[in-house]
């Protein structure tokens, strides 16, 4: 079709705005640093330190928790039982509530006072305030992301492959580990780098566990409470450069492997 | 042997009752009925994948019902192949020979034999997604067969495929139950059927309403369904004998009819569709290359129009109006001309 669409413009024009309203800000900070301020912050020892960990932690939340997620996620594809869907609308719950309020509930849970946290306080695993707490807490509210994209994965795989490994002398492990998994794995991939993600950029529920040893987003917020905006504004561009590029190599890395297969 | 023995489940709204049927060693036995009669659950039954409200299944004596889908030893090709689409060719045979946990060298030599068989050697580094329909249900074969089954489920094996490689891959199906497999094989096509089987299983309902040769099922329908379904009342098992032209004898016992066809000789079976064959009182003068006289044996109402039953050596039913029947004062014992064209037969290789 041809011809002038007065709609079609319209729609691009508010789609314009909304771009806008995404890169106005950050551009806008952008403009503001200074390369002396940015190259002078990414030097700071506290700010590489704490960069460092915000990067191991929520890598160490995604891996740790996939383990349990991922096989819970084939679970929720293919089986029936009772109260699935009160337990799938459970796993999107840490998407809704507020953050802080999620922070305040894993505190009172491992704190020293539970059994949590005392059992692990004799394992040598204190919560409060130590970078296990950061990783339950970023762990906490990004989950949802790996759980559900590897939801949709399984649920993609044709259930009639699984049955057919079955009935060529496959156990139910190996048909998990050789049909299910591979075919789901792009939905994973891009669940695990969506959780990471999500758990890199995690303010509200650490900040409740852990406000020492400090992640980035924490560190953010103190200079900025402290110092005030120019001095916290440097150290915003700097994460944001590196979330954005792990985030593109990643993505980069599982569009290679899909080129791969296809 | 296989046996099944009071075979009942139930899915949500479908359900199978009162299964009863066996299957020969050796055997080539099909399950014909129509779409959503449940051949299809049958199949995953007898493999294993869906467990039976009640009833027993037995293979080679052994009770099989409660065990094991992988310790079956039956081998089932799904309607659409099923290959799996990450793993080339090779892989996909290989898949059941690695379960298993053969050797390298093992497994590379029993995946070239099977391809060869199959004829898919040529496609072993492809992947499916590369694959026509023929192949891939030709791969899918070389897959099943892989751990040697003691019966090989086939579901629906030729329906995706056009013409041409339908019968190529029916003359493979042949070939592998020559060599003694054992083939239980679904479908809702009747020629399909009259072609391949040794005996048919027409399963209705839920359940199978009749066993036997392809020659008993379509001759002597054992329910208005079975007589329904196939759409034909004569079937007729002979041998096509060679001719000049296309019009070409078929010879059965008692009875030798003209047929007009370009298949090549041999065995096979005939149908002749009820309204395609013509009664008069004196023979006629028609184009029509049959006729031969006959006695009628019984006048049946069969919906709007009367099945006439007529014996002329071979049994014949005629599909005629009533007006037809009475005008003619067609009852048991009268004498009658029947005749039919040669175009008419249709003739399938068996």
């Amino acid at each position: 079709m041809s011809g002038f669409q007065p709609l079609k413009l319209f729609f691009i024009f508010l789609g314009g705005l909304l771009l806008m309203f995404i890169i106005a800000p950050l551009a806008g900070m952008f403009i503001a640093t200074s390369p002396a301020e940015f190259f002078d912050t990414a030097s700071d020892r506290e700010v590489a330190r704490s960069i460092w960990l915000t990067l191991w932690t929520s890598m160490a939340a995604t891996l740790i928790f996939a383990i349990a997620a991922i096989p819970f996620a084939w679970i929720l594809a293919r089986k029936k039982f009772p109260f699935k869907r009160l337990v799938s609308a459970i796993i999107d719950v840490p998407v809704v509530i507020p953050h802080s309020a999620a922070g305040i509930a894993i505190l009172g849970f491992v704190s020293r006072d539970t059994v949590v946290g005392r059992i692990g306080e004799q394992m040598g695993l204190g919560f409060i305030g130590t970078p296990a707490g950061i990783i339950l807490a970023m762990a906490f509210v990004s989950i949802p992301f790996l759980v559900n994209a590897a939801r949709d994965g399984f649920s993609a795989v044709p259930e009639k492959l699984e049955k057919a490994a079955l009935n060529l002398g496959a156990s139910p492990s190996r048909v998990f580990l050789t049909v299910s998994l591979p075919l789901a794995w792009r939905s994973i991939l891009s669940g695990l780098i969506m959780m990471w993600a999500r758990g890199m950029s995690e303010f509200g529920a650490v900040v409740i566990v852990a406000y020492h040893p400090m992640i980035t987003p924490v560190l953010i917020y103190e200079r900025f409470g402290s110092w005030g905006l120019a001095y916290a504004r440097p150290l915003a561009v700097v994460f944001i450069c590196v979330c954005l590029f792990f985030f593109a190599v990643l993505r980069m890395l599982s569009n290679r492997y899909e080129d791969a297969e296809n | 042997m296989l046996k099944i023995k009071d075979l009942s489940l139930k899915l949500g709204n479908f359900s199978m009752h009162g299964v009863n049927f066996s299957v020969n060693q050796g055997e080539y036995f099909v399950l014909l009925g129509m779409s959503g009669a449940g051949k299809s659950v049958l199949l995953q039954v007898i493999s294993g994948l869906i467990q039976p409200g009640s009833g027993s299944i037995s293979l080679n004596g052994r009770d099989i019902t409660r065990e094991k889908v992988q310790k079956r030893g039956v081998g089932l090709v799904f309607q659409d192949a099923a290959l799996f689409p990450h793993m080339s060719v090779f892989a996909n045979i290989a898949y059941p020979l690695r379960s298993k946990g053969f050797d390298r060298n093992t497994i590379t030599r029993r995946v070239e034999s099977l391809a060869h068989v199959a004829n898919v050697s040529h496609l072993l580094e492809r992947y499916p997604k590369n694959l026509s329909g023929g192949e891939l249900q030709r791969v899918a074969l070389a897959r099943a067969m892989a751990l040697e089954p003691r019966c090989l489920l086939l579901d629906e094996p030729l329906s995706s495929l056009d013409v041409t490689l339908r019968r190529e891959l029916r003359q493979l199906l042949r070939e592998i139950n020559r060599k003694g497999q054992t083939v239980i094989h679904v479908t809702h096509d009747y020629e399909e059927a009259a072609m391949l089987a040794d005996r048919i299983g027409v399963v209705e309902n839920g359940t199978v309403v009749q066993t036997g040769t392809p020659e008993e099922v379509f001759m002597h329908p054992g329910s208005e369904f079975v007589a329904n379904f196939a759409g034909i009342r004569n079937f007729f098992e002979g041998e096509l004998i060679a001719g000049d032209s296309f019009l070409r004898k078929f010879r059965m016992p008692g009875k030798e009819i003209y047929i007009l066809t370009g298949e090549p000789t041999g065995k096979g079976f005939v149908t002749l569709r009820g309204e395609d064959i013509t009664l008069s009182r004196s023979p006629s003068d028609s184009s029509a290359a049959n006729s031969f006289k006959g006695i009628v044996t019984s006048v049946d109402p069969f919906g709007p129009a009367v099945e006439v039953t007529v014996d002329a050596g071979i049994r014949l039913c005629a599909l005629v109006s009533r007006e037809s029947a009475e005008g003619m004062e067609l009852s048991p014992g009268s004498g009658v001309w029947v005749s039919f064209k040669a175009s008419a037969v249709k003739f399938i290789p068996g």
